[in-house]
């Protein structure tokens, strides 16, 4: 594919996310914040992303697996992903986390788990676009072109 | 014969009659010396005989009197001349004392009379002062028992005790056989006998209250004597023989809805209870006036007595009346504290969560307007937009109204360009009235100030609402918006009687009026205009849609900035000018220099604004921080990160000029590092500025932030733009408060 067509297509994704809620404004904050100095500004904090909630919802599973299950913990890892999730403009992660909390504050398993599955879901969708999105800008630099705004 | 001196014989044998003489004669004369002896002993004996003269001149003729029979001894026989002699000097003597008593006497007694009628008078008289003394008595005695009465009458505040009291001590004082007391019926017709003397329960024995008797009794406020067949009356078993004697008197009643006290004395409305007493069947008692007036007296006691229990059963009822009003008040006002809490948490989360997505959908509505759209869906898009702005506007107006209600909202005064707010406005709405074939003017009075010192936004935003009301209710003609200095002589308007503007050096007041040609105001709805949420009923507002909350807003930043927004309309169909007074601050000459990087710097001021500016980033969560900390290295800051309170404790130093802390809303760790910091910074120019990161900005935050010594806060989620501004804030002043 050519150049063109290859910044075109990121475009479309991109729009596409902001249109299907999977990211928001935050995230085009984060986009400003890349410069000359910070070239890999944006990758770097979406991969401590990764990292962070793969060990928060590891967390999240034992915690609720426990034979007595302890709600303020849950909420405080909760609370934890919900927060870096807002910072990155996860905006379908982040909306999860507040029912995920609601359901922890009124003590409900059933609810837990089922929220714990759901975000578990999103989480990995987003994960998937953000890495098909970087994919596309990484063709687009090897192509030589620059990665448009 | 003649007589001789010889001696003869002692006892001439044929003369008895001589002897007989001779022996009573010795026998006067001891009983007449023996007299005046006695008299002498006896009037010795009393202490009281004023005739001492007259027993001595009596006690003379008596010793007289028998000396002469005393020497008439002598004479029976021969006897010499001597004793002649002094028989006769006795009897001289005698006879001049007895005559001289004699003559005493007729002055004597006379008085020894009157003595004795002296007597009889002084015995009547100690008789009637006796019979005097027993009345006293038994008036005293009587005065007694009624003290004693009502003392126990008195004694007691509760109705019951005071009038059975009242029978038992009456009937004991007075002997009475039966005592009893009827009483008002609810309904006022009849007398109901409610307590005896004897008879323990009486059983609602009823009586009509309109008898004669009755009514003689009612009528005077003395004690009346009835007849024992009165129906009151019957109310013993029948005696032997003759029923006691029966008097009757009347009770006032206090009837407290009646009460006041200049009637006591005429009591108007009346009710009378009635207390009849009997004396005892089969004695001949009869009742004296004493005991009357003990009865009446009693009976007046009673009734003080009764009203004072009255009054105090009132009372009673009324503190525990207040009482449960208290508990139910008390129920009340947490049941209204529950529901502000409530509120005010639904708000605190509605606050940003509302907000983001709003932002989002106006924000990519407007990005999607760039695009190429088929005509379509351009309109699609343009629909979308102005429906997300209304409602963004109704979030922003509830959100600000329950800030404006909270007490919270607080102006952000800054220095702006008058004339600048004006044009923003009539560009904002020129594409509208053009539309509606409006023709819009503006008169700007030319000593209004360039520059003025006050709150821009909320002063665009009131001038945008009073203009678009004006735009919005007139189908046709013209808006004229005039603004100027307000006048010393215009500022007292007599429709505004409260509002005393003061012009100063520093201040001047910029009276806005904004006078449209549309459907106008009736005078009644005027009032209304300003109340939330209320809308006047015509069919035309109904359709220009509104919530109703734009004026009501508009009041209160109009006394935010210490003004006042009034509307006039000379009626439906006649058009209305709408005008409000601000009080605005005239800057000084000597910041012109700063009016120019006052208080927005422009975006294209550059990444590096602020080179080498040592700042202290402490978050828990890693993607957070790391974000800020981009954030912060794009505007040129030497960041440095830590991720606990005891390491931000620990690294924190002199050299970093701010520290943005996230304080999550339930931890309170925040702000105990807060004052931690301050402790460890004892010299003012050493400490950082504290910046508190925050999702939740509720009046409770930011007095807890305020309390702790934090310089500032911030809503996350943080643009580049906003933290651009918040550190040129604080730089310059050294405290911001809140960036939203």
């Amino acid at each position: 594919m050519d150049l063109v067509q290859l910044q075109r297509q990121l475009v479309d994704y991109r729009t596409s996310l902001y249109h299907e809620g999977f990211l928001d404004e935050q995230f085009t904050q984060l986009k400003e914040l890349q410069d000359e100095n910070n070239p890999d500004f944006v990758v770097e904090v979406v991969s401590l992303f990764f990292e962070d909630s793969e060990r928060l919802l590891n967390e999240l599973s034992k915690a609720l697996e426990q034979q007595v299950i302890d709600f303020k913990r849950i909420d405080a890892h909760v609370h934890q992903f919900k927060g870096s999730s807002s910072s990155i403009g996860a905006q379908r992660v982040q909306k999860l986390c507040i029912v995920f909390r609601n359901f922890c504050e009124a003590q409900n398993v059933e609810g837990c788990l089922k929220c714990l599955q759901q975000v578990k879901h999103e989480y990995s969708i987003v994960k998937t676009k953000l890495e098909s999105m970087f994919q596309l800008e990484r063709q687009i630099l090897n192509a030589g072109g620059s990665v448009p705004v | 014969m003649d007589s001789c001196n010889c001696i003869e014989p002692q006892w001439p044998p044929d003369d008895l009659l001589m002897k007989y003489q001779y022996i009573s004669d010795f026998f006067i004369a001891l009983a007449y010396f023996s007299i005046p002896l006695e008299l002498i002993y006896f009037v010795k004996k009393s202490a009281v005989f004023p005739y001492r003269w007259v027993l001595v001149q009596f006690g003379a003729f008596i010793v007289l009197c028998g000396a002469t029979h005393l020497i008439n001894l002598w004479t029976f026989t021969m006897h010499s001349r001597t004793v002649a002699m002094v028989m006769t000097t006795a009897k001289v003597f005698t006879a001049v004392v007895s005559c001289v008593t004699a003559l005493m006497l007729v002055h004597i007694i006379p008085d020894l009379l009157s003595v004795k009628t002296r007597e009889l008078f002084l015995k009547n008289k100690a008789a009637e002062l006796d019979r005097e003394m027993g009345l006293i008595r038994t008036q005293e005695e009587t005065g007694r028992h009624v003290r004693m009465l009502t003392h126990e009458i008195r004694s007691t505040l509760d109705r019951h005790t005071i009038l059975k009291t009242t029978l038992v001590e009456l009937g004991r004082t007075l002997a009475l056989e039966e005592c009893a007391l009827w009483m008002p019926t609810r309904t006022g017709l009849e007398l109901q006998l409610s307590y005896t003397l004897h008879q323990q329960n009486p059983v609602g024995y009823t009586v009509p209250i309109h008898h004669p008797m009755i009514n003689q009794v009612f009528s005077s406020s003395h004690v009346v004597k009835i007849s024992p067949n009165c129906p009151v009356a019957r109310i013993r078993p029948a005696g032997k023989y003759m029923p006691g004697e029966v008097v009757a008197v009347r009770v006032p009643l206090l009837h407290l809805s009646n009460f006041q006290i200049n009637d006591w004395p005429e009591l108007s409305t009346k009710r009378y209870a009635l207390m009849v007493l009997m004396l005892p069947s089969d004695s001949a008692r009869q009742w004296h006036v004493h005991e009357l007036e003990l009865v009446e007296v009693v009976a007046d006691q009673v009734a003080v007595a009764l009203s004072h229990a009255a009054i105090l059963e009132e009372s009673m009822r009324a503190r525990d009346l207040l009482m449960e009003q208290n508990v139910a008040l008390d129920l009340a006002r947490r049941e209204a504290e529950t529901a502000i809490r409530a509120r005010n948490d639904f708000l605190a989360v509605m606050n940003h969560e509302m907000r983001t997505p709003m932002h989002a959908i106006i924000a990519l509505s407007s990005l999607l307007q760039e695009t190429e759209l088929t005509p379509e869906q351009r309109l699609m898009v343009e629909t979308i937009l102005k429906s997300s702005n209304l409602l963004a506007t109704l979030i922003n107006d509830v959100l600000d109204l329950s800030r404006l209600e909270d007490g919270s909202l607080q102006l952000d005064l800054g220095t702006f360009n008058l004339y600048a707010v004006f044009r923003e406005v009539l560009n904002l709405i020129k594409p509208i009235a053009s539309v509606k074939k409006l023709h819009v003017s503006l008169n700007m009075a030319p000593e209004l100030p360039e520059y003025a010192i006050g709150d821009e936004k909320r002063l665009m935003q009131t001038i945008l609402n009073v203009v678009g009301n004006a735009v919005k209710f007139s189908k046709d003609g013209s808006i004229l918006i005039s603004a100027f200095v307000a006048k010393a002589e215009l500022l007292r308007d007599s429709r505004t009687p409260e509002f005393f503007p003061v012009p100063g050096d520093n201040h001047f007041y910029l009276r806005v009026q904004v006078k449209d040609s549309g459907i106008g105001v009736s005078p009644q709805d005027i009032p209304k205009l300003f109340t939330k949420f209320a809308q006047t009923q015509s069919t035309a507002i109904r359709n220009s849609g509104g919530s109703g909350l734009g004026l009501a807003i508009c009041k209160r930043f109009v006394n935010l900035m210490e003004g006042h927004i009034w509307i006039e309309s000379e009626g439906l169909g006649k058009g209305c000018t709408a005008i409000f007074m601000v009080k605005l601050g005239i800057p000084e000459r000597l910041n012109e220099s700063k009016l120019a990087f006052m208080p927005k710097v422009p975006p294209n001021l550059g990444p590096a604004a602020f080179p080498g500016l040592k700042v202290l980033v402490m978050d828990e969560n890693g993607v957070s921080r790391m974000v800020t900390k981009g954030l912060l290295v794009h505007l040129g800051c030497d960041v440095t990160m830590v991720s606990s309170s005891e390491e931000c404790l620990r690294v924190v130093s002199h050299e970093h000029k701010v520290v943005f802390m996230d304080v999550c809303v339930s931890g309170m760790d925040g702000y105990e590092i807060a004052i931690r910091i301050q402790e460890k910074f004892t010299k003012r120019h050493e400490r950082p500025i504290i910046v508190a990161l925050t999702g939740n900005t509720d009046k409770v935050t930011k007095e807890k932030l305020m309390r702790v010594g934090m310089g500032g806060l911030i809503l996350k989620p943080v643009s580049l733009d906003k933290m651009r501004s918040v550190l040129s804030d604080l730089l310059e002043h050294r405290v911001l408060f809140e960036a939203v």
